[in-house]
Order: C-alpha cells, then structure tokens, then sequence
C-alpha cells in the first residue's frame, strides 16, 4: 500500500471583544459577535464553500477513491451553526458521502491536554456528542490534538480514552534520521498508532505554493508528483496536513490553488503508485515499523515545532497558570453561561496573541492577530478573565447560601 | 500693573499641566485688577478673554530695528538639528523622529521672514519655533507697553530675554518643570542650556516648589535670594459628587498617569504585589500610557497577579473622573515631581492619597501620606492603611476639602504681585 493521507484543520477561535477595566464586574459578555461572524462569512466565502465544492466534486468525479479527513473545532462548528448554516450543510454533505472522515479533538480548541486530564477528557467528550449532533451519529476514531501537539504522555491518555490513532507533526528533532513516511507507535501504549505529518510536501502547498522567491515557484501538479515518486518505494504513505484555510484564505483563489487541488487527484492516479487514504484507513492497514519517543510535548508551529507559540512567556504562563486555577472550581457550577465561557476561554488562540516571539523585530504572527500588540491582548485577556472570576465566586456564594 | 507674559500653550488648547498653571494665573491676576498681556504662538479664537491675547502667528517684524540683528546673532545657536521634544509621549515621539530622519530640515530662513505660522505644539519644529517666537517677542516688547516680563518655562525664555533686551523691563522667569525632572540624569544639553541661559537673565525666579528651587540652585547655580516659591493651585476647590459605582466588590488602588521614569510607575507595581499577598481583596489599576507599559505588563504577569492588576491606556474625559470616582486610595510614586496636580484632583474626588516626598504637591497637601518613591514597604503600608483603617481615610475626606480651599489661584497670584513690585523696586 502506497498511499496519501490528506488532513484539513478547520478551526476559529471564538474572538473577545475589546473589553476594559471599567467593564469588570459589570458586562459578562466577552465575544465580539460582529468581528467573530464578519470573518467567519469572511473565510466561508473565499475557502469553505468553493473549497468544499470542489472537494465534493472531486470525490464524485473520482468515485470515492479520492478521499480527505477534517477536524472541525467545536468552537469552530458552533459559530458555523450561528453564522454560516449554509457551511455546516456543506460539510455534512461531504461526510454523507462515505469518503470523508472527521477526526477527534478537543471542544474549544484548547491546551488542556498539557494541564488537566479531567478537563482533557471532557472536552473531548464534548467534541464527540458536537460530531454525532452534526453529523447523523458519526463517531470520529482517530485524534488529533490542538495545534498536532504530542508528547508519549498525551498519546497515553488518548489511547486510555480508546483511541486507535493519533496525528502530529514529523518534527526533526523526534525524527532524527526516521522519515515521516510510515506508521509509528506510541512509546507507552504500542497499540495507538502515529501519523506523521511530512511537513516538506505539506508545506510547499500550505506556505510556500504562492511563494514567487521559492526556486520551486510555481508549483504544478507535474512537478508534485514528481516528488512524490521520488520517495523511496519502501515509503508508504505521505501524511499531508495543513489549515483548510490554506485553500483561497492563506493562498488566495488567484494564486491557482483550487486548480492546482482540482488537478492534484487525477494527477495521482495518473502517473504515481499512489491512492488516499484517510487517517482510520491508514492506521487499520499500516504496519507500524518502531516506537517513538516523545517526552517533552511537540507540535506544528514555527521552526522549533514546540509550544512557544502559546507558552513560554511571562504573560502566557500567567493567563494560562490563573485560568486553570478555575478548573476545579468551574467543575462544580450548573450555569449554561459560565460553562460556555469556560469553554471558550480555554481556545489556544489567545495564548497565541500573547506571544512575543516575533514581536521585538517587528515580526509578529500578525496576520492571524487583531491585537496591536501582545500586551493588549494579555491586558484585554486578564480584564475578561478576572470578571470571570467573580462570576464563579459570585455563584459559589449563591450556592453555599442555598445550602444553609 | 501691565505684565507682559510669555507662555506655550493656554486652554482649552492644551497638551499638559503648564497651560493650566498659565490659566490659573492668569485669572488670579485679573482678581487682583493687574493687567496681563499674554503671548502664545497660537490662538485658536476660544480662549477666555482674561488677557490681552496676541497671537505670535499674527505679529509682523519690522527688520528695521537694530537691536533685532544682535537678537538673531543670538539666536543662531537654537538652529540645532538634534531631536529635542521635551513634554513629548514616546508614541509622539516616534512619529516626530520618524518624520524628522525622512524629512529633515536642518536650517530654515523662514524663521526670518516677516510673519511665521506657529503650531504652538511640542513638535518636529519646535527649536525653530521657539527662536522665531524670540523675534515676535522682541517686536511685541516694542510696541506695547509693560512693566514687567514674564515667562514661562525654557520654550518661552529666549522670548522672555529677547523682550527685554528690547524694553529693558524686569524679567521673571518661572519655573513649571525642569530638564532634570523630564529626563532624569540624562539631561539634553541646549534645552539646559536655555534654562540657564533664562534663569540667569531673569531678574528674578520663580519656582513651583521648594524641590524645584533647589534644583535652580544647585543644579543651574541661580542665587537663592533670587529665587521665590509659588505653589500651584486649583481652579476649582469644590468636592465633585460622583454618580459612577464601581462594579467590583473588591477595593480599587490607582495610579493614574504617565507611565514613564519620572512617575515611578514600578514602585507602584511592586508595592500593590506586596499589598496582595497580604490581602488579596484589592485591585490595582494603573491608568495611563507610556514607554514603560509594557515593561510593567510584563512585571505583573511576572508576579503573578494579573487577575488583580489591571491597566486601562490612555484616559481622557469623563473616563478620568470616573477612574478618581472609583478609586479608593490614589498613590502618585513620582521621582521627580516639580508640582504634580493630579492629587488634588484625586481629593477633589474625595480619594486619599499617598504621594512621594519627591513630589513638589507634598510642600502644600498635608492630608495626604507621604512616602519615598523608592520605600515600596512604606507604600504598601500606607495603602493597607489607607484601605483598612477607616477613620484615616474618613479624616482625610474631612480635611482635604478643607485644605483644598485654601489652594487658590488669588493668593497665588497675591504673591506674584509682591514678586513684581519688589523686582521692579530693586
């Protein structure tokens, strides 16, 4: 079996509206409904629905041999169902076809994998009931964590919670001399499976496909195939995972993305030994060939493909040490609201706003940032955070005078 | 009496508290029936008529005059080319760098025409505007009679001298803020220079403080007879009655200015994490902008109290008010303070205070704690007492009110007048 795995992340964090000092204690509303539903109609009409369009398509024309998987956030499906019905329809079509598989992850999109295996747990179960509520009682197999973050551990408890396989990223430093290119296992429970991503092939779609300073630029599907069969035969499968967004938001429509997609699959089957697969296919057929070792948590970002993106800094360590000081807390309080909000607070993406990385020579992950800077966002943040606080003590008293 | 006053700015268009103290004088004088000439490089046509206004932008200089040609030689040393933006925020100042290395202009002969539009702002132009406002100055000192100069810090000295150098009347030079108290140690050397130059040419000084005259002393070596203290004072001494509640159940201790070296920003931070830990029951919020935000962000996420310390940017308007309104405690930590009004606001608001010894407000508010910026202990101290022990708060209510009658612009301005006689006698 030689195969393709393609896999499309599809998430939006749920956006917290400018929210100062003075609104402490006194406004508990935190979204930003006209920013979080402009975008979402934003990116549905330049990449969700031309992209699910064609997808459907493709896997029409090619009679289900051309096949992808997703992971759809819960924070992202929830704005599809208040912004964008006509996205969510869309998507459940391509799952009625059979030849679509949706991945597991956790609700909000969230770190807790690295924090809390209670939270960890709920969260995923959250996410599951979201699936089958959508998408006619589907039951996703594999997992994929927020952001391909992994370590042995976090693939420990996802087999604990009864997973066949799990995704990250085919970093170098786990790697060594290793390729990507075939089915590993975890280091502490054999039985879960590993999909690596090949973050080469991946990325010349995801990130450089419109780069003209690329020596590769433009990328044709004469010449993608061509690398693919440049690897070695005994190689069996080329995980390709990448943002859905990558197709007409990161990569606009002029840039010739969609052809190049439109063409990729008969390509393929034209002039390589290779099929698709989806990720349940290639961890129920792959044999694993070894073990990895992952002790210290990996993921997809940056050249370091760790969790500095989102950790690391004073000001992460101090939103992401003070809201999960809550957890226990939260656990015990029956409110719709602050339940949501709990979730929603838990979203990676505003740890992200808050890194300083790029920030001291000017190079900011600004295009997927509407803060100036990331002090705004830890002020923004912690104003939003500290209100929540109240609130939960606020329904802790509730609670305790009930009791009396 | 006819005073004829050099200043920079006067309200409503104003950029920071020197056109306020111009205000406030100005008004006091014409309690006492003294007749003010007041010079700014800019009117905008809203200013209240407490004054003979003229507006430099207006004034034609008639070259002619002889005297004018030594003024200019001395003048040619302003045409410098460094960035020298004194008053200015760091966000200003970037812009104005910004556009000054792409667009710089190093000599520029209009100086020397006969009418010359002013900005009146602290900006890219600002030597050149403070030289050609010399020129207007000597031509105003010529055609309007005088008996007595008057100006108002360094922007406003070159015209102060140039005046009488023209008219040969008494000059006082007062002093609002000095280089050492905006830059620290690292003093820029032709603003200092400029004060001296002023504070040397005057015949007599006026200072806001005690602490700033000492600075006149011993730092620009102006003789101590020279030199008087006139305290500031406010406008309005009534007690604001505010309707804003605050919607946390916890206590709010502010700090409400700009975040820069002078205002002692990280005293504040480091008092509040001890305040915490002993009673985690309080907010602190520090309300305001500068380049030393995001290095206080950082400190407090660094000591872990971001749930507690909070921060609101830049605050105007109504926002102001309603910070004081909510505040329980206000704590100004300034290093360098030659007078700092901001206190008495915050009494006005029926807020304690705690403020520096180094703060020149400290000579004349005596309801208020007073600590080193640097005795971050004593200011954790104050504001746990302050927060806890009501009856000081509740005397401090009582008698700040009363204290702040007595801050008033007329006997201010009662003792300006004596400053003019005696300077005009001798």
């Amino acid at each position: 079996m030689r195969t393709i795995c393609f896999y499309f992340q599809v998430h939006q964090p749920l956006r917290i509206k400018p929210y100062r000092f003075f609104d402490i204690g006194d406004d508990h509303y935190y979204w930003d409904d006209y920013s979080n539903k402009s975008i979402i109609r934003k990116v549905a009409q330049k990449c969700y629905l031309p992209m699910n369009a064609l997808l459907l398509d493709l896997i029409h024309m090619h009679q289900g041999r051309f096949k992808v998987a997703f992971s759809i956030s819960g924070v992202c499906l929830d704005q599809f169902e208040a912004f964008a019905p006509d996205v969510l329809e869309s998507f459940k079509k391509l799952v009625a076809t059979g030849h679509v598989e949706i991945l597991s992850e956790t609700d909000a999109h969230a770190l807790c994998s690295l924090k809390s295996k209670d939270e960890f747990k709920r969260m995923v179960g959250r996410h599951t009931e979201k699936i089958k509520r959508h998408f006619s009682g589907y039951t996703p197999k594999v997992f994929r964590n927020t952001e391909l973050i992994y370590s042995d551990k976090i693939g420990g408890m996802v087999a604990e919670m009864g997973y066949e396989g799990i995704l990250t990223e085919g970093a170098k430093h786990i790697l060594g001399w290793k390729s990507p290119n075939f089915v590993y296992q975890n280091a502490i429970e054999p039985n879960l499976k590993i999909l690596l991503k090949n973050f080469q092939l991946s990325d010349d779609i995801a990130f450089r496909f419109s780069n003209k300073t690329w020596a590769d630029y433009p990328l044709t599907t004469e010449k993608f195939v061509t690398w693919l069969n440049a690897v070695p035969k005994e190689q069996e499968v080329i995980n390709l995972f990448m943002d859905y967004e990558t197709f007409g938001e990161h990569q606009w429509a002029e840039t010739g993305i969609f052809e190049f997609m439109k063409a990729l699959p008969s390509a393929v089957f034209r002039y390589t030994d290779f099929n698709f697969s989806t990720p349940s296919e290639v961890v129920k057929n792959g044999t694993p060939v070894a073990k990895i070792n992952v002790p210290t948590p990996i993921s997809w970002a940056d050249e370091e493909r760790d969790l500095t993106a989102w950790l690391g800094n004073d000001l992460q360590n101090e939103a992401f040490s003070k809201l999960y000081e809550m957890e226990s807390r939260v656990k015990n309080i029956e409110d719709e609201e602050i339940q949501r909000d709990w979730n929603y607070l838990q979203t990676s993406d505003h740890f992200y706003y808050m890194c300083t990385k790029f920030f001291s020579d000017g190079h900011v992950h600004s295009y997927f940032s509407h803060y100036d800077t990331p002090y705004d966002a830890f002020i923004n943040y912690m104003n939003v955070l500290s209100d929540f606080i109240l609130r939960v003590k606020m329904k802790e008293n509730e609670l305790a005078e009930a009791e009396e | 009496m006819k005073v004829l006053m050099f200043g920079w700015e006067f309200p409503p268009h104003i950029s920071g508290g020197l056109g306020t103290a111009c205000y406030g004088l100005v008004k006091g004088l014409n309690h006492h029936n003294q007749e003010v000439i007041f010079v700014v490089p800019k009117l905008w046509g809203d200013e209240e008529p407490l004054a003979d206004f003229v507006n430099a932008s207006d004034v034609v200089i008639d070259y002619r005059e002889r005297k004018f040609k030594k003024i200019w030689k001395n003048l040619t040393y302003l045409e410098v080319s460094s960035f020298l933006v004194p008053y200015l925020g760091p966000e200003e100042f970037k812009k104005y760098t910004d556009f000054t290395i792409h667009d710089r202009t190093d000599v520029d002969e209009s100086v020397f025409s006969n009418k010359f539009e002013f900005s009146g702002k602290y900006g890219k132009d600002l030597m050149k505007e403070v030289s050609r406002y010399a020129l207007v100055a000597a031509q105003i000192a010529k055609s309007k009679e005088h008996d007595v100069i008057h100006a108002h810090d360094w922007l406003a000295y070159p015209a102060g001298i140039a005046a009488k150098e023209i008219s040969g009347k008494p000059l006082i030079a007062h002093i609002h803020a000095t280089e050492f108290d905006r830059s620290g140690e690292s003093v820029n050397k032709p603003v200092y220079d400029i004060e001296r130059a002023g504070m040397h040419a005057a015949d007599h000084v006026v200072a806001v403080s005690h602490l700033t005259r000492k600075i006149v002393i011993d730092k620009y070596g102006v003789h101590p007879d020279k030199v008087s203290v006139l305290h500031n004072a406010v406008l309005d001494a009534s007690i604001i009655h505010s309707d804003t509640r605050k919607h946390v159940p916890e206590k709010i201790v502010t700090f409400l200015g700009r975040i820069t070296f002078q205002k002692g920003p990280e005293y504040f931070v480091e008092a509040a994490k001890k305040v915490i830990d002993r009673d985690p029951n309080v907010r602190f919020v520090m309300a305001g902008n500068g380049d030393l935000l995001n290095r206080m962000v950082e400190r407090v996420a660094e000591l872990g109290m971001g749930t507690k310390f909070h921060f609101t940017g830049f605050l105007k308007g109504k926002d102001v008010d309603d910070m004081y309104a909510i505040s329980d405690v206000y704590v100004m930590p300034s290093v360098s303070e030659p007078f700092g009004i901001a206190p008495l606001e915050a009494v006005r608001h029926n807020t304690p205070v705690i403020i520096s010894k180094q703060s020149g407000v400290a000579e004349v508010l005596v309801n208020a704690i007073k600590v080193d910026f640097w005795d971050v202990d004593a200011m954790a101290d104050a504001i746990f007492g302050l927060l806890h022990y009501e009856s000081i708060s509740k005397m401090f209510k009582e008698l700040g009110s009363e204290e702040l009658k007595k801050l008033k612009w007329e006997h201010v301005a009662a003792k300006l007048v004596k400053v003019y006689e005696k300077t005009i006698k001798q």
